[in-house]
């Protein structure tokens, strides 16, 4: 491996150029802060998953036997809460989207550094006292906060939760502000518009809704606060006030931020396809379009969450119809990306399986939504199993998927190593197994009834619910694994080349890992993005002994 | 634990088997878009393979083909769409004539009374073969009543009436589950939807001896002195109320409302909201002293209005009839 011998040894990268507590937590390089993200989300992950693992154990009988009511009801809130604010939502932008903008662009940082390191800070001002919520008893609003349950009923630590899902909100919209103007003014020379990354183009979609919409979730969080402290009237009816328009408020927030989780999934993945394909990707335009469409079409379809909540018959007409939108580029994406790979020269490593399976489970996630959308089929299953089913597809199936895509596919970037490729093919396995055995028998328990956020169910759910379990152990595993083999690269893997899958990008064309400032010269760019044409294939992926 | 294995729920209202139908519809619409997806993946991945001495073939893309693939699935989503919406426009439009139950929720229970007088908790007798419609209000937070045997599920709000109607088809007795998060005992506010056949039915009916709920109502409009002022000549300083349910009514302020369930309760609760057109404001607010069951009872004596020999203890022998 010639290669490998070039860069190894102390050759200077943003990890080694400073040292000491200090230079890590006070740090504005994009790279670095990018790595205080990834140890955050990834500690609140395993919070979160350990909550999970909690419910399936429970739910593996129908009686509630493991845990009280009240414990329960904890549990799936703080699930929610922790999985969402402190795990999806920042997942793909706040790491590799810092890591990568910049780079991807040919820029030496993003456009304000200092405020790229306080939206760290306040989202670790918001995990604290996500922290506290848990540690002072927890919170069992669920992770909607539906009002006049969470105003007047519940004595829980509504506040602190409260609190920290609006500190979190704005570490989110600073994160959004900074990608937007990054993108606009600091690419290289020659990084037109049209030579942008899917990757870029999909965060500059995010970063839009996290500007315009967590706002909106803010006001609402706040308006719960103050309910409960001051009993102003806004949502409580008994108070004169309207329990539905704190689900407008809400949704109109935490509709689109389901394409703020999902959309730089879509970006990872055409990357990935791509790449794995030797081809450019299939549509160019069409798929930029598409993901700025899901993100302005995503706006004004929150109120199908509200099908059976009492809003008019002629409102949900509209928000049906509009729904149905935002089907039409989701599946855009999804054939595209496999068109992609038509004619291509298609290798199977780590990252391209995890894409596989996110074409798939986001396939069935899309389309399982398209169920929901419709209002006579939503009427018997919302609020079922599956719902719930439906969410975890593109989330689970979608999101974290795509992630774990992605931080194989940029591991050696981010930590000039290699990680063990067998280890990874198994892992993304036992993922996709697990997963499908968690969640498919959900939909059949949702379309038989069983609703959703139950403590003890009748007995004729208990089969699909043990399966669901058994699933979800080993989708505990496939998720220790990565963690536990990327540690072990870190010391142990293979010395990584600037660029170990001959991918287009211009993050591939600096060091691996880069050095402080992104690249040794300005980039100047002349191609198109995924010039796969031009670019020679790697002669062997080094591996670890 | 195996022979008692459904995978499909109990169809027993005139409604779920056309809910059954889209979703079967749906289901094959899906499994052929994913085993289209999977198949396209798995092909691919497999015929284009990386080969020793063959390049990947660049393709710019087809615009032809991704419109193809766009107009497709929207047209068959506009299927979804028109399909689902009819569905949901029976499902939210009661017929005539229904039999009425009202329902109460609290944490953590679902109290029902039917129009006869018969009270119930978790559990709601109903007769086959006959539309019922619910007509429902919470105690306290949002609680959402769910009968997945008929398909059917509405949130029950505080401080205002939802309604949903069925009509059942097959006896049996069916789950009625609390499908919105309400707090601790949430999976724990369940009960059962028994459908009867008309004769077991009128047998459970008669059993009890209670009084028609308009009969209460009536009762509580004399105690709570309405009736000084809603006269059933037009003499009175409030509008008389023969007639006007399920009427257009003109306000003070130029709107017109129709005098459903929510705006009798409003009226009675907050009487200065919507001033009927040549009266005055001057009707005190009963908010707080009248119970949900007892705006239930006022909400049935005004509908029983309507009937011309709506004297007392004929009310139910009407409501009775299909």
């Amino acid at each position: 491996m010639a290669t490998a011998a070039v860069v190894s040894g102390e050759r200077e990268s943003y990890l080694n150029a400073k040292y000491g507590l200090k230079s890590w937590l006070l740090t504005v390089d994009h790279k670095r802060i990018a790595l205080l993200y990834l140890i955050s989300i990834t500690f609140f992950f395993f919070i979160g998953g350990f909550f999970a693992l909690l419910i399936r154990l429970e739910l593996l009988t129908p009686a509630g036997d493991l845990v009280q009511a009240d414990v329960y009801n904890k549990l799936f809130t703080m699930h929610g809460l922790v999985m969402i604010f402190f795990f999806l939502i920042p997942a793909v932008p706040a790491v590799l989207g810092n890591f990568l903008i910049p780079l991807m662009i040919g820029a030496k940082d993003l456009a304000f550094p200092r405020i790229n390191l306080l939206s760290w800070y306040l989202y670790m001002v918001g995990g604290t006292l996500m922290i506290y919520t848990i540690l002072a008893g927890g919170v069992d609003t669920g992770w909607t906060f539906y009002t006049p349950l969470s105003t007047e009923f519940l004595n829980t630590n509504v506040i602190s939760a409260a609190l920290a899902a609006f500190v979190a909100g704005f570490s989110s919209i600073l994160t959004g502000l900074n990608f937007i103007v990054t993108i606009h003014r600091m690419r290289a020379p020659g990084m037109t518009w049209n030579r942008l990354p899917l990757f870029v183009w999909a965060h500059y979609a995010t970063s839009i809704i996290q500007i315009l919409g967590t706002p909106v979730v803010a006001i609402a969080i706040v308006l719960v606060a103050l309910e409960r402290l001051l009993h102003l009237g806004i949502f409580n009816p008994a108070l004169g006030g309207d329990p539905l328009l704190f689900q407008h408020l809400f949704w109109f927030y935490s509709h689109p931020a389901v394409y703020i989780m999902i959309l730089p999934g879509m970006g990872i993945v055409s990357e990935i396809v791509c790449c794995f394909s030797r081809k450019r990707i299939f549509g160019y335009k069409a798929m930029a379009l598409a993901v700025l469409g899901i993100a302005v079409i995503g706006f004004l379809v929150w109120a199908h969450h509200m099908f059976v909540a009492g809003i008019s018959l002629y409102a949900a007409l509209v928000f049906s119809l509009l729904t149905y939108f935002v089907g039409v580029p989701s599946a855009i994406k999804v054939f595209n990306w496999t068109a992609t790979m038509y004619k291509g020269s298609i290798t199977y490593q780590t990252p391209m399986l995890y894409a596989f399976a996110f074409i798939g489970l986001f396939t069935i996630g899309g389309l399982t939504g398209l169920f929901l959308a419709s209002l006579g089929i939503d009427v018997h299953v919302t609020d079922t199993y599956f719902v719930v089913a439906h969410f975890h597809y593109v989330m689970v199936g979608g999101m974290v998927v795509a992630y774990l895509a992605g931080m194989h596919f940029w591991w050696p970037k981010i930590s000039g190593r290699m990680y063990p490729e067998g280890w990874g093919k198994l892992a993304a396995l036992l993922v996709f197994v697990g997963f499908n055995l968690t969640f498919f028998p959900q939909f059949v328990l949702g379309y038989m009834g069983m609703p959703r956020r139950y403590h003890a169910y009748p007995p004729e759910f208990q089969i699909l619910n043990v399966l669901s379990t058994a699933g979800a152990t080993i989708l505990a595993v496939g998720y220790l694994l990565p963690m536990v083999y990327f540690l072990w690269s870190l010391r142990y893997g293979a010395i990584a080349p600037a660029n170990p899958w001959g991918a287009a990008g211009l993050e591939w064309q600096t060091t691996s890992p880069p050095p402080e400032f992104n690249f040794e010269n300005q980039p100047v760019v002349t191609w198109e993005a995924y010039n796969y044409d031009e670019i020679p294939e790697p002669e062997e992926v080094p591996v670890a002994h | 634990m195996f022979q008692h294995m459904p995978l499909w729920p109990d169809s027993a209202s005139k409604m779920s088997g056309h809910v059954d139908e889209l979703y079967i519809f749906m289901l094959l619409v899906t499994f052929a878009m994913t085993g289209l997806i999977f198949a396209g993946v798995t092909i691919f991945a497999v015929k284009f393979r990386k080969r020793k001495g063959r390049h990947a073939e660049q393709i710019e893309g087809s615009t032809l083909l991704e419109l193809t693939w766009s107009v497709i699935p929207f047209g068959v989503m506009l299927i979804y769409f028109v399909w689902g919406a009819v569905i949901y426009f029976r499902e939210r439009t009661p017929p005539q004539n229904t039999a009425e139950v009202y329902v109460v929720a609290k944490q953590w229970m679902w109290k029902l009374e039917h129009m006869e007088g018969q009270r119930e908790i978790n559990e709601l007798h109903v007769p086959l073969g006959r539309d019922v419609k619910l007509i429902m209000t919470s105690q306290d937070v949002i609680h959402s009543f769910y009968i997945p045997a008929f398909r059917i599920k509405q949130d029950v709000l505080p401080g205002r009436y939802t309604t949903m109607w069925f009509h059942a088809t097959k006896p049996g007795t069916y789950h009625l589950f609390c499908a919105e998060y309400c707090g601790t005992q949430h999976s724990g506010m369940i009960g059962s939807i028994v459908v009867m056949e008309d004769r077991d039915y009128m047998a459970w009916m008669s059993g009890s001896g209670s009084q028609p709920l308009a009969v209460t109502g009536e009762k509580l409009f004399s105690e709570l002195g309405c009736v000084t002022c809603h006269r059933s000549d037009t003499q009175g300083r409030g509008p008389a109320l023969a007639g006007v349910f399920g009427q257009p009514v003109l306000l003070e302020d130029g709107r017109t409302v129709t005098a459903d369930e929510n705006y009798v309760r409003e009226s009675i609760l907050e009487p200065a909201a919507k001033v009927v057109r040549g009266f005055k404001p001057v009707m005190p607010t009963f908010q707080g002293q009248v119970s949900d069951e007892q705006l239930n009872a006022l909400v049935a004596y005004v509908k029983s209005l309507n009937q011309p020999q709506a004297a007392q203890g004929t009310v139910a022998a009407i409501t009775r009839q299909p």
